[in-house]
């Protein structure tokens, strides 16, 4: 038997409960699986700042880019390590739910700024820029 | 028991259907529907960064990101909230082990550096308010103080959350429902913090780019 026991095995005196819903009863992790994570978000933290506040990559879009890099890595290790996502929770509902709204934010955030960079620079006369309105 | 009626009786009788209800343990779906709780209210902070996309760069002659933001200030609230979100992640490994006093030392701890990260954000918003920098400044500081004020609303209800769940663990201890709630509780404060990476990322750190 696995050391890790789920708090609905621990409880689990009813045997309705443990029926059919031991995917349900998700692990919480370990000491472990959260150092990992912490540390990794520290690093992944510091560096797009100190990219940021020292300039030493000199173009500005690549650390734009670069910090962009370490944002996405991030989120997907708070996902891993402290949301414990994976394939298996919920029988994979959480993740077939998380996909779907990645594809909705993907939608959202990529079609507002295409459309809308577009508004701004066909619509909008460069001669009424707002810096030089009094 | 479980026989669809007017089946003929020769034989094993086909089931069409379960006439006995199987069980539905209390909670046993409770985690999955706030899953799909927080991925809603990701919709929310989804459609606020487009807005903020859009609406970053329109300053109207008013103060920009590098007049305004101090990023030591932002790192050293990044650090709070990373702070808080392993102490919560040690909070659930002590609930784990029925560790009560354990558990509520950890949710304090939390909470402290919840309440450290909500003042810096405040002090940060009261400064920039004194020096003429308000919502109604300009779009980019609209699209500001609603991304970034919608996030902070939602870590001082979270906070909020936290006490009562503590009041909830000192008066019933660590029984099963407390335990489901504070499972919650987890997933929605780590997911704040996933949605302060992308704060900090793209609000900040890209405004200091621009």
């Amino acid at each position: 038997m696995s050391a890790h026991t789920t708090p609905a095995a621990d409880h689990g005196h009813d045997h309705a409960h443990a029926h059919g819903h031991d995917d349900h009863a998700e692990p919480h992790g370990s000491l472990r699986g959260y150092m990992i994570g912490f540390v990794l978000s520290v690093i992944l933290t510091a560096i797009p700042f100190w990219l940021v506040m020292s300039g030493v990559l000199g173009s500005t879009t690549a650390t734009a880019l670069a910090i962009m890099g370490f944002a996405v890595v991030q989120i997907v290790v708070h996902m891993i390590y402290f949301l414990h996502m994976n394939f298996r929770t919920e029988g994979g509902w959480s993740m077939l739910a998380l996909g779907f709204t990645l594809i909705l934010v993907v939608i959202t955030l990529a079609g507002s700024l295409w459309v809308m960079y577009h508004l701004n620079t066909n619509m909008m006369p460069s001669v009424h820029d707002m810096r030089q309105m009094p | 028991m479980t026989q669809a009626s007017g089946t003929p009786a020769s034989g094993e009788a086909p089931v069409f259907y379960e006439v006995d209800e199987h069980p539905h343990p209390e909670g046993h779906s409770t985690m999955l529907g706030f899953w799909i709780y927080l991925m809603s209210d990701c919709l929310i902070f989804a459609v606020l960064f487009a807005t903020f996309g859009v609406l970053g760069g329109s300053y109207a002659a008013g103060p920009g990101p590098k007049d305004l933001f101090d990023l030591e200030l932002v790192a050293l609230n990044t650090s709070m909230l990373l702070f808080s979100s392993i102490t919560y992640g040690f909070a659930m490994l002590a609930m784990e082990k029925d560790r009560v006093k354990v558990t509520q030392l950890w949710l304090v701890v939390t909470a402290v550096f919840g309440l450290a990260f909500l003042s810096i954000e405040l002090y940060e918003f009261h400064h920039m308010i004194a020096e003429g920098a308000t919502p109604q400044r300009s779009a980019f500081l609209s699209a500001f103080f609603t991304l970034v004020g919608t996030h902070g609303l939602h870590v001082t209800f979270g906070l909020i959350w936290l006490v009562t769940l503590m009041v909830q663990v000192g008066q019933r201890g660590l029984v099963v429902a407390n335990k489901r709630r504070l499972m919650c509780l987890s997933m929605f404060w780590h997911f704040l913090d996933v949605v302060w990476i992308g704060v900090f990322t793209f609000v900040y750190l890209m405004g200091m780019l621009r």
